[in-house]
């Protein structure tokens, strides 16, 4: 009995440190636009879900980038830079900072914020077109930008 | 049609067939029926900072979707400008007036109309589109009930009067009264809405001509509205546009028939001064 109790007790305790150690949207802090802590607190990025955000969902990187390695999906976009080799010209800090607040690294960049939550104009519910309540989302989780981050991490050229 | 002019539509659909879709808008030309010939790119207008040259958005189709445009017996959108042409005759409401009552003709009484418009009105002191004209015929003139602003019934009368001003070159007034509202549109032009943070400039003004997705990206253009797509198989009015675009930065949008969007109207048509009136165009 005694065992059980301090098996939940540590589990409650490493449930709240988890959340803990999650960093928020607005307390993520930028240095030259990188971000050198995970935003999950450790968890690490899973390269597989990454794969599947460029494509889908709030990611959509290839409405905008080409990419060599997900050329079994259709229609990758132009309007930012091909992302091969990404990881030779970036470090890992770098990525997360770029997709997190491109316009950090990138004065007046097209590229969406995706792990932002405050300064919108005109704030839409999705693309409802309807106006937004509540609390904010940002585009990406902490888990999914690091998830992103660790699958531009295997695009290298060398 | 003739045998002549259906040599030049011939013609002109090889010349289409022939050039390859690639970056950028493509070389093709618009001659409609064998006969109207449409400028499709010529020099911005003196306002326009950053671009130097304009193209209607059918430069940038493929060549598919262009040729359904180049012969109104293939472009679907003239069957609802025929219809209209019938609404056009028939009276309604109170007064027992038609359109035709007050107008005569269409092709003459409206005749330049769309190249004009949104217009500052000076009775109403304010800039009016073609919509709130019609509708306040309707409404003070007919005793009719109001059209809905994007609804079909107005989108397929405003293609009715934008058809028989085709070809001729688009010239909205920026100065003067209608400057006030001009300013305001191009404020909205160039603000970053939504949780995406885009504006009408990074798609329409520096990206044009790149692939985003799927999609070819055009200047946003709205000398061919209203444009039948192929997708949702109707005409489309250019608030309806409007608001799809706003939407797709994940914003909360202006209603159709906003004073927002008659600004962002007036200045979107602006930037196509030149460029030849193409409503009812055939777009994806
Ligand atoms: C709406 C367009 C758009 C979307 C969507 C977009 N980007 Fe970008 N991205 C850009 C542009 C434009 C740049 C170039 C930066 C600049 O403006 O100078 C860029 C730059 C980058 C860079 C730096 C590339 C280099 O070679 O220097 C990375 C990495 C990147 N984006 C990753 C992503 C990822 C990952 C996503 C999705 C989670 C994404 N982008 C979504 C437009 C976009
Ligand atoms: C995220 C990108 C994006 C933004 C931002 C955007 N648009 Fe578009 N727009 C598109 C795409 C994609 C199309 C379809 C392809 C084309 O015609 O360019 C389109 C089409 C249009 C068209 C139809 C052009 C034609 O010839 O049929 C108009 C008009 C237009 N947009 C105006 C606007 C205005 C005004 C704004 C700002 C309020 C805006 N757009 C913002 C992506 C965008």
């Amino acid at each position: 009995m005694k065992r059980i109790l301090t098996t939940v007790a540590a589990l409650a305790i490493s449930g709240q440190f988890a959340t803990a150690a999650e960093i928020a949207p607005s307390d993520v802090v930028y240095e030259d636009g990188a971000i050198a802590a995970s935003l999950t607190g450790g968890t690490p990025g899973d390269v597989e879900n990454g794969r599947k955000l460029m494509n889908k969902g709030a990611g959509n990187c290839i409405a905008c980038h080409e990419v060599t390695d997900l050329k079994d999906l259709p229609f990758h976009g132009e309007i930012g830079p091909m992302l091969d080799g990404v990881a030779d010209r970036w470090s890992e800090a770098e990525l997360r900072g770029i997709i997190a607040n491109a316009k950090i690294m990138f004065e007046d960049t097209m590229m969406p914020s995706f792990y932002k939550t405050e300064g919108f104009i005109r704030l839409g519910d999705a693309y409802t077109g309807k106006a937004h309540e509540g609390e904010v989302a940002p585009l990406l989780t902490a888990q999914e930008v690091e998830d992103v981050v660790a699958y531009l991490m295997t695009l290298k050229d060398e | 049609m003739n045998a002549a002019t259906k040599m030049a539509s011939g013609l002109a659909l090889a010349a289409i067939l022939a050039t390859p879709a690639l970056a950028g808008p493509d070389d093709d030309n618009l001659i409609v029926n064998g006969e109207i010939e449409m400028i499709t790119e010529t020099a911005a207008p003196a306002h326009m900072e950053y671009v130097d040259t304009i193209y209607s958005g059918w430069r940038f189709r493929s060549d598919e979707t262009q040729v359904v445009q180049t012969d109104d017996f293939d472009n679907p959108g003239m069957i609802w400008v025929e219809a209209a042409g019938e609404v056009w005759e028939t009276a309604d409401g109170s007064e027992g007036k038609s359109c035709a009552s007050c107008h005569g003709a269409v092709d003459e009484a409206m005749k330049g109309v769309r190249a004009v418009y949104p217009k500052w009105n000076d009775e109403r002191g304010e800039v009016t589109t073609i919509e709130m004209e019609v509708n306040n015929c309707r409404e003070n003139r007919m005793g009719a009930d109001k059209w809905k602003y994007a609804g079909g019934d107005m989108t397929n009368m405003v293609a009715l009067i934008s058809s028989v001003s085709r070809g001729m070159p688009v010239n909205v007034a920026i100065d003067g009264p209608a400057q006030a509202t001009w300013e305001a549109g191009k404020e909205l032009y160039y603000t970053r809405t939504g949780q995406l943070e885009l504006s009408c400039a990074n798609c329409h003004e520096d990206s044009y001509g790149m692939m985003i997705r799927a999609d070819h990206l055009s200047q946003g253009q709205i000398n061919g509205f209203p444009t039948y797509r192929l997708k949702n198989t109707k005409l489309n009015s250019v608030h309806a546009r409007f608001k799809g675009c706003v939407r797709d930065t994940r914003a909360h949008t202006f209603a159709p028939g906003s004073a927002e969007f008659v600004a962002l109207e007036l200045y979107v048509a602006s930037r196509g001064n030149g460029l030849s009136v193409e409503g009812p165009s055939v777009r994806n």
